[in-house]
């Protein structure tokens, strides 16, 4: 007699996990959890703390804030940031400081950690938003952040 | 009913207009093979989708839903897809029996459909010995999957060849057993009689406990003889021992990716018609005006919706449950579904002797 | 031999070879590039050697070079399923040496991540099981739910998979303002799905047959072979550094520790349902009353180590990790060793597998829960 209880005891099984598929088969339009991708690029939301690519805002006067104290080349763990500065004259003190000329950013190498916006004592770089980042060419993976012809803010020095 | 047989009535007429008698018996046989082969694709594809379809509802996601509206062109890319590709074949091959092992499926497919019949008179052939002309036409099937394990000269698809073939002809006996069974209710092998003999209960109201049993019992080796989950091990074992179609490519994989699908097509077609009433509507016994309302509906949309929904059973297990192993498999069949298969033949012989049925 | 007739008769019977099976670094079984070289006889295995090695970055190597902030980003590649329970390995032992006393929210919050990530990270493996054993749904149902962690690990650190959110001290930022109130979400709505999964596949009368008395591990095998983690607690060993060596915020709550006594693959696999449970009720116990506090306590810039060894080890999802630094006084380590789960998880593969058909071996992998970016480093 337990050939007979287990043959039943086993359809009894089969038959509960078919109730479970079943239910999300006949429950199908509520309960589909794919997003149509390229169609709804306009409706995407993404929590703000998204680590996307790295940026440097610049306001309307093109100033962005970077002093170019080098806080996250020492930072980034594999080189991904490289800081090209110069020595310039303060007009208003006299001194020589240290103002960056260029900040190059290779997105080829970034890995994404966050270490580099946590280490910037000015909060001049930010991480974006962007995660369609792919290119045809190696050379697109290359940026240069500060924008040509923009300058320091006024009074971020502190 | 009658509207099926008006139809091919008047194809005949129209025929016979035409041309001399002879001349006409030749066009309606060619006729149609033409129908059956134009039928044989359009199923292949409409199922190919359906598949992919309810598969996603069932994994909570959309399925195809580019290509075309609805995404319904989206088998018809696949095929030209398939279509374009190069044949390679191994060179150590045996070209004549690997070029024609899928052509043992898909005869033996369109064999096997050609007498099912799809409403009143529509079907090719309605040869007196019909259940039984069936299950031996679908045994041939199981040859063109060996050759194809042996002609591809790999001893992988040469594994997995043998374990299918030893499956399916171990579930054969399950099959034929249970059709066995319902064929004691009607007294005849002719399709159209098993048909007719349900114009007032289906079988598997009339014979009520043996047959249902042996519905579960065909269901169960039907999806086993068409290769699909649970007893798919054949397709799945390809992390390892690719399967037996595992040298073919273009347009001889379409043919057997297809007729796996109309395998399944002809399984649920079967079950339909012996089990379910093929193209009878649902009568109850002597209730007049509930049978006159019922004949409305055309024979054949009868027919696909009962088949619809048997097809619908075997994706719902496909997608539910995990794969067998081939020694649980075999220990199904033989100590399992046999025993209880035969057992099954002796109670409802015994019902019918005494009258117990409806 | 001569007998005086055209062709020699072969005097013995049928000679059947063992063959040699390559289950290659591509597959879709093993789960990462692993490659596994079986030696079948028939359909039954008589040798299985793995061969590692595919997906080795230096990651200890790059470690002598990095100071101590920028490994601690590293070690999330390492069992990328369980990132924040690696991070939190590196963090301890920064932490540990210096002498460092780490607040109690901080320590509430690492553990609340910790148990979620654990969660995650077997709802993961649970699809991928039923994925090998033949039930292709369970892959999506697991993954639906690992959405919903996954958003709230968005929202609190910007990444869903390499998280980098704990640093020596504490957490990089607080915690975001719907944290409570969407880990609550969670658990409502895990709880019933937890009880349909089990309807699903535990029960089911297909995958008992496939997974009962296959690849049965012994105790003693097992602790010969220094398996840690579920595997080792299908086998009916303790070994839960949650509860030997606590850390964080695991020695005030309350949790049980689940062993099976049998061994085998359906053993292993109701350890991590099992688990999943518990981890259930651990975060129920915490999320309601996270402790005020500071969320980064005050490190030099540049950290060094004192000199001397440092071991840390933590329980990941599939083991014990631990972490071994040497250090020299200088701001990178001299030598840094992790001792991967992973690694003495996949030896004892050979004892268990041999003597089962193919078939089965996939489902024997499958409970091994193993990631092979672990194992290689």
């Amino acid at each position: 007699m337990g050939y007979f209880s287990d043959i039943i005891h086993g359809f009894k099984t089969l038959l509960t996990g078919m109730k479970v598929t079943g239910k999300y088969f006949f429950n199908a339009r509520k309960e589909i959890i794919t997003q149509q991708y390229p169609d709804n690029r306009d409706t995407l939301t993404f929590p703000e703390r998204f680590r996307g690519r790295v940026d440097m805002p610049h306001n309307e006067n093109n100033e962005h804030r970077c002093t170019g104290c080098q806080a996250c080349e020492i930072a980034c763990p594999n080189g991904s940031i490289e800081i090209i500065w110069d020595r310039v004259l303060n007009p208003e003190t006299g001194k020589k400081k240290k103002a960056i000329e260029k900040h190059i950013y290779h997105l080829s190498m970034c890995t994404m950690c966050n270490l580099c916006i946590v280490a910037c004592p000015t909060d001049a770089i930010v991480m974006t938003h962007e995660f369609e980042l792919a290119a045809y060419d190696r050379s697109d993976l290359t940026f240069v952040l500060n924008k040509p012809g923009s300058k320091l803010m006024a009074g971020v020095e502190e | 009913m009658h509207g099926t047989e008006r139809f091919t009535a008047a194809v005949h007429q129209w025929l016979l207009g035409m041309f001399s008698p002879g001349a006409a018996h030749i066009a309606e046989m060619v006729l149609t093979g033409l129908a059956y082969l134009a039928f044989f694709a359009v199923a292949g594809l409409a199922l190919v989708y359906l598949e992919r379809r309810i598969a996603a509802f069932f994994q909570v996601r959309l399925g195809p839903n580019r290509v075309g509206p609805f995404g319904l062109l989206q088998t018809v890319a696949d095929a030209l897809k398939l279509v374009a590709k190069e044949p390679i074949g191994t060179k150590k091959a045996d070209h004549f029996l690997y070029s024609l092992a899928p052509y043992f499926l898909i005869i033996s497919s369109l064999m096997a459909i050609s007498v099912i019949p799809m409403g009143a008179g529509f079907s090719a052939f309605d040869i007196d010995v019909g259940v039984f002309f069936l299950i031996a036409v679908s045994s041939v099937g199981v040859l063109g999957i060996l050759i194809a394990g042996w002609g591809s000269y790999n001893k992988y698809s040469l594994i997995g060849a043998l374990r299918s073939g030893a499956q399916m002809i171990s579930y054969e006996l399950s099959v034929g057993l249970s059709l066995l069974t319902m064929i004691l209710l009607v007294g005849s092998l002719r399709f159209s009689d098993v048909v007719q003999a349900q114009s007032d209960y289906w079988l598997i109201f009339k014979g009520h406990i043996p047959a249902f049993i042996a519905f579960v019992i065909f269901i169960i080796s039907g999806t086993a003889e068409s290769n699909r989950t649970p007893f798919d091990l054949v397709e799945a074992e390809s992390e390892l021992g690719a399967g037996f179609h595992s040298e073919y490519s273009g347009i001889q994989f379409a043919f057997f990716f297809l007729s796996e699908f109309i395998n399944m097509f002809i399984i649920s077609a079967v079950a339909a018609t012996v089990f379910l009433g093929g193209w009878m509507p649902f009568h109850i016994g002597d209730l007049e005006g509930f049978n006159h309302i019922m004949d409305y509906i055309p024979g054949p949309v009868w027919f696909f919706i009962k088949t619809g929904f048997i097809i619908f059973l075997m994706m719902w297990f496909r997608w539910t449950f995990p794969r067998l192993r081939i020694d649980q498999l075999m220990k199904l069949e033989w100590k399992y579904l046999l025993p209880l298969n035969l057992l099954n033949i002796l109670l409802m012989a015994f019902f019918v002797w005494k009258g117990w049925y409806l | 031999m001569r007998t005086g007739t055209l062709f020699d008769p072969i005097e013995q019977d049928l000679h059947t070879d063992e063959y040699k099976i390559n289950m290659g670094p591509q597959h879709p079984a093993t789960h990462g590039v692993l490659r596994l070289i079986l030696t079948i006889d028939g359909e039954v295995i008589k040798n299985v050697e793995p061969d590692l090695g595919y997906i080795h970055r230096s990651i200890e190597k790059i470690c002598e070079r990095d100071n101590y902030r920028q490994i601690v980003h590293l070690t999330d590649r390492m069992d990328y399923l369980s990132s924040h329970i690696n991070n939190e390995a590196v963090c301890l032992l920064i932490e540990n040496a210096l002498e460092i006393e780490v607040s109690d929210r901080v320590k509430v919050i690492r553990t609340i991540l910790d148990e979620l990530t654990r969660i995650s990270s077997h709802l993961l493996w649970w699809g991928v099981m039923g994925m090998d054993v033949g039930a292709l749904t369970t892959f999506m149902y697991g993954f639906r739910e690992r959405e919903m962690i996954n958003d709230i690990f968005e929202n609190t650190c910007g990444a869903r998979l390499t998280m980098n959110y704990n640093v020596p001290g504490g957490l990089m930022w607080d915690i975001y303002s719907g944290f409570v109130r969407d880990t609550k979400a969670f658990l409502k709505h895990f709880k019933p799905k937890l009880k349909e999964y089990n309807d699903l596949l535990t029960d089911n009368i297909i995958f008992r047959k496939r997974t009962e008395g296959i690849g049965v591990l012994s105790k003693e095998t097992a602790i010969a072979y220094g398996v840690t983690g579920p595997t080792m607690r299908g086998s009916g060993v303790s070994c839960d550094i949650r509860k030997l060596f606590p850390y964080s915020a695991y020695d005030r709550v309350q949790f049980e520790e689940i062993l099976m006594q049998g061994g085998d693959t359906f053993d292993r696999y109701l350890v991590r349902m099992k688990e999943m449970e518990q981890s259930i009720h651990i975060i129920e116990q915490l999320i309601d009353n996270i402790p005020e506090g500071e969320t980064l306590e005050k490190t030099r810039a540049v950290i060094k180590l004192p000199k001397g060894e440092f071991y840390q080890r933590v329980e990941t999802a599939r083991g014990e990790l631990g972490v071994y630094v040497i250090s020299d006084g200088k701001k990178s380590p001299y030598r840094m060793k992790f001792r991967s789960p992973g690694f003495s998880n996949l030896s004892v593969i050979n004892e268990i597998a041999v003597g089962h058909k193919i078939g089965d071996f996939v489902a024997i992998i499958s409970t091994l829960d193993l990631v092979i970016p672990d194992i290689d480093r």
